[in-house]
């Protein structure tokens, strides 16, 4: 069954201020917070009010949509401020974090001796199954669904993204604990993608089956990890979990506590020391910068990677599925005949008198800047070269802007999920905004099919 | 730092005006505008539209330089001023005189192509409020290099206001259009005003004013003269390759042709797959009509027979095939989408081109209609080739089901 994947078409996109390897603990956050927004189409519904006091692991709301599902806090604290967008929408949750945590026990279990149901349960009620996401749609899984396979990332192969050998180092035993669990909630396999010469040890668990792949990118996206080894067809619904979260689902199998800890990488060409720092899920990301320092003030700082991130400012929050905070120059700058002079600075997939081509394994330092304006599709090919999946980019794309469900169906829209058309989007000539028509696109079916 | 100070008030100015996409233009055109991405990718790759643009109007730079120094080259060879000439640099033809003669006579056609055309552009953008948009620009520079020399400026500007109206800005603009604008203009020209547009008067300067006078000047193009069985005339191969012959203004030069395809093909601008099928299709055909003329089918009393007897490779030197193949059938607004999609229609516009060349006595370059027909085409293509993707996707859960 296991089956070594080679994506050839892909771009590697090599930035400055990659995170040195080397692990420090943050500054403790004074609050923590929770962006709804994070669970793409799940409403919350509030179990605890302003003012109330919880511990960490405490469910702090569960889904409108399904009540199963619910949510933890990242921190033992007091629940202080609860932000409101249009239509009372809840945009943010903030915890004022106490000194130290103080855990919930969910008590120790061995996932050898459950049954599926039991984990299931275990994991919904103890807040960890917002890290099971599913395909179709790329949201939380339905726990009522029984998926075809679990798909596992070992590898991360983005611009600055972190490293998931150094992220996992020593985690062994809640990797493994995390695996078992999962291998029970379906009855076809876990597929665990590493790197091909990787010598960690995602290479050694057990109930899983391994691929290996080479490291261009998106072979690290699961998206194409799941293209390659079992496509997902019309009817047919995948999970996938990041890998860093395995740790927080095993922690909780092996110490009966939620333990929202995470080991990001601060990168980014704006950072003076990049590294990793150890941390929570929801902390603030002014903890690291500051203790790491900016090079300039004109920054844009991203919770998650260059691709596929959120823009946030230093004064917010870690996001709940990221494991990098990158932070660039913003590129709000005119640049005197940009459009016609010979480029050197930045990478471009074309030979126009843009000579990165030249440069294979130079880092280069982007910005914010679009490089031009916002244009109708005009110049068709490019997206496939960088396009590894078995899918037609461009017409899919369009299907979306046309809300054609037939076609968006016909052409492969279960299969994806915005992260999959980062690189088209890097790469578009006419500045459209891919991942945002895909989610677009994903929530319109998700509303109208189901 | 006053210029970009200044031209940010003014921007900021005329935001949300009705003018603003007109300033944004020339603005835009002096700097890279200040844009910043929101969500989704955070960076971008350093190609707009403009340098991809940009990129194809420099590898039609050559090609103009050539026809500028060619019109002035065919006036002055028939007047009996200069010699033919003998190699690629010969003075004869890189000479002041023929420069002039030719910058008097092309530079106005540029001139009216992208004046009329960007007024065009930039009424439909003010009126609909959205940004001028690049595809002007290559359209602008390559109408200039099709039409032949003596085209009066009244009819070019016709031309031109038609081909960008109902060609393109009646479809969304850029990007919308179904076929090539360029070729609007061209096949606009060339059904309003066909006795200007064919016959053997108007490739060469001064053919139209001196007709019937003893020393007229012959405005011929090597393809009217196979058509009437006469031949190649006094062209030799190299003459033809080099591009010292009567034609439209741009596309007599193959070498210079075959430096703009490599340009784009280097760049990864143009399709090498629609270029290279596209030849590929031309040569398919011509062997076939060589095959039925060796077999004795057609004889020379045919009036095809001119066309069809010449050896199918000579087939890419004479006319516009290659200028079509190379700046004509790669626009990929109207091109097939699909990489499959691309071999197909370059190869069947190489294949009609050919079929019309030979069989369609009146006006023997048939490139032009080919391109135009693969261009409503193209989506029945694209089609096809999604079918094809759809398919397999169907064919893989009806395994799975069975």
């Amino acid at each position: 069954m296991s089956k070594d994947i080679k994506i050839k078409k892909g771009l590697a996109i090599r930035l400055k201020g990659e995170a040195d390897k080397s692990l420090s603990n943050a500054p403790r956050s004074r609050t923590f917070a929770i962006r709804p927004s994070d669970f793409h189409l799940f409403t919350p519904k509030l179990v605890k009010k302003e003012g109330d006091k919880m511990l960490a692991g405490e469910t702090l709301f569960y889904s409108k949509q399904n009540q199963a599902i619910t949510f933890s806090s990242p921190v033992s604290g007091t629940l202080t401020k609860i932000e409101r967008g249009p239509k009372r929408v809840i945009t943010s949750i903030t915890i004022e974090a106490d000194q130290k945590d103080t855990f919930m026990d969910y008590g120790v279990k061995t996932p050898e001796s459950l049954s599926s149901q039991e984990i299931k349960d275990h994991l919904l009620a103890c807040g960890c199954w917002p890290f099971v996401k599913q395909r179709p749609y790329d949201v939380i899984a339905n726990p009522n669904n029984k998926p075809k396979a679990i798909f596992i990332s070992g590898l991360a192969t983005g611009a600055l993204d972190a490293d998931l050998d150094f992220v996992l180092q020593g985690k062994e035993k809640e990797v493994q604990t995390a695996i078992t669990a999962l291998s029970k909630l379906t009855d076809g396999a876990i597929h665990l993608t590493v790197a091909k010469d990787s010598v960690s040890m995602l290479s050694e668990l057990k109930h899983v089956v391994l691929h290996k792949t080479n490291v261009l990118h998106p072979a690290g996206n699961v998206g194409t990890q799941i293209n390659k080894i079992d496509p997902i067809n019309k009817g047919e619904t995948v999970w996938t979990v990041a890998a860093q979260d395995l740790v927080i689902i095993g922690e909780l199998f092996l110490t009966g506590k939620y333990n929202a800890e995470r080991i990001v990488a601060l990168a980014g060409s704006c950072i003076k020391a990049p590294k990793y720092y150890k941390t929570r899920i929801g902390s603030e990301v002014a903890t690291m910068i500051y203790d790491s320092g900016l090079t300039q003030e004109n920054v844009r700082v991203i919770s998650g990677g260059v691709l596929s991130g959120d823009t946030i400012s230093p004064k917010l929050h870690l996001g709940f599925y990221h494991n990098a905070i990158t932070v660039i120059p913003q590129g709000d700058d005119y640049e005197f005949f940009g459009w016609n002079k010979p480029v050197f600075d930045k990478i471009s997939p074309s030979r126009a008198l843009t000579f990165s081509w030249m440069q294979p394994k130079k880092e280069f330092d982007l910005t914010t800047n679009t490089n031009g304006e916002h244009r109708a599709f005009v110049v068709t090919g490019n997206y496939e070269e960088v396009f590894p999946l078995d899918i037609y980019p461009l017409q899919i794309l369009k299907a979306c802007l046309v809300k054609d469900l037939d076609a968006m169906e016909a052409l492969g829209m279960y299969e994806v999920a915005p992260e999959d058309f980062a690189l088209t989007e890097f790469v578009c000539v006419s500045k459209q905004p891919h991942q945002q028509i895909i989610r677009e696109g994903l929530d319109l079916m998700y509303k109208e099919i189901g | 730092m006053g210029l970009k100070q200044n031209l940010h008030t003014l921007k900021m100015k005329y935001k949300g005006t009705k003018m603003a996409p007109a300033f944004n233009a020339f603005h835009t055109f002096l700097y890279l505008p200040n844009e910043t991405t929101h969500n989704g990718t955070h960076i971008k790759a350093a190609d707009d539209l403009k340098r991809t643009m940009n990129m194809v109007i420099m590898s039609l730079v050559p090609c103009l330089l050539f026809g500028i120094f060619n019109a002035g080259y065919q006036y002055n060879l028939q007047t009996e001023e200069v010699t033919s000439a003998l190699s690629f640099f010969s003075t004869e033809f890189w000479n002041f005189s023929n420069f002039t003669i030719g910058a008097w006579k092309v530079l106005p056609l540029v001139v009216v192509s992208y004046g009329v055309g960007l007024i065009v552009e930039f009424i439909f953008a003010v009126i609909k409020g959205h940004e001028v948009e690049e595809g002007y620009l290559v359209t602008g520079m390559l109408v200039p290099l099709i039409v032949p020399v003596d085209i009066p400026l009244w009819m070019l500007s016709i031309a031109v206001i038609f081909g960008v109206v109902i060609g393109k800005e009646v479809f969304g603009g850029t990007g919308m259009n179904i076929l090539n604008p360029a070729l609007t203009i061209r096949a606009f020209l060339f059904f309003a005003y066909p006795t200007w547009m064919s016959g053997d008067k108007v490739w060469v300067t001064g053919a139209v004013d001196t007709v019937g006078q003893p020393d007229a000047i012959s405005g011929e193009t090597i393809l009217g003269s196979l058509a009437q069985n006469n031949g190649f005339g006094d062209w030799s191969m190299m003459d033809q390759f080099l591009g010292f012959i009567p034609g439209s203004v741009g596309e007599t030069s193959k070498l210079l042709i075959i430096v703009g395809a490599l340009i784009l093909i280097l760049s990864k601008i143009g399709s090498w797959r629609i270029i290279l099928s596209t030849l590929a299709g031309a040569l398919c055909m011509g062997l076939i009509f060589n095959g039925v003329v060796n077999a004795g089918w057609v004889t020379e009393s045919s009036k095809f027979f001119g066309l069809m007897s010449v050896d199918f490779w000579q087939h890419l030197f004479i006319g516009s095939i290659l200028f079509g193949a190379v700046y004509m059938a790669t626009d990929p607004v109207t091109a097939s989408q699909t990489n499959k999609g691309k071999w197909i229609y370059g190869f069947l516009i190489g294949f009609i081109s050919i079929m019309i060349r030979v069989f369609n006595p009146a006006y023997p370059e048939g490139v032009f209609l080919a391109i135009l027909l693969m261009n409503v085409f193209a989506p029945t293509i694209d089609h096809y080739v999604l079918e094809g993707n759809i398919k397999k996707r169907a064919k893989r859960l009806k395994l799975k089901t069975a």
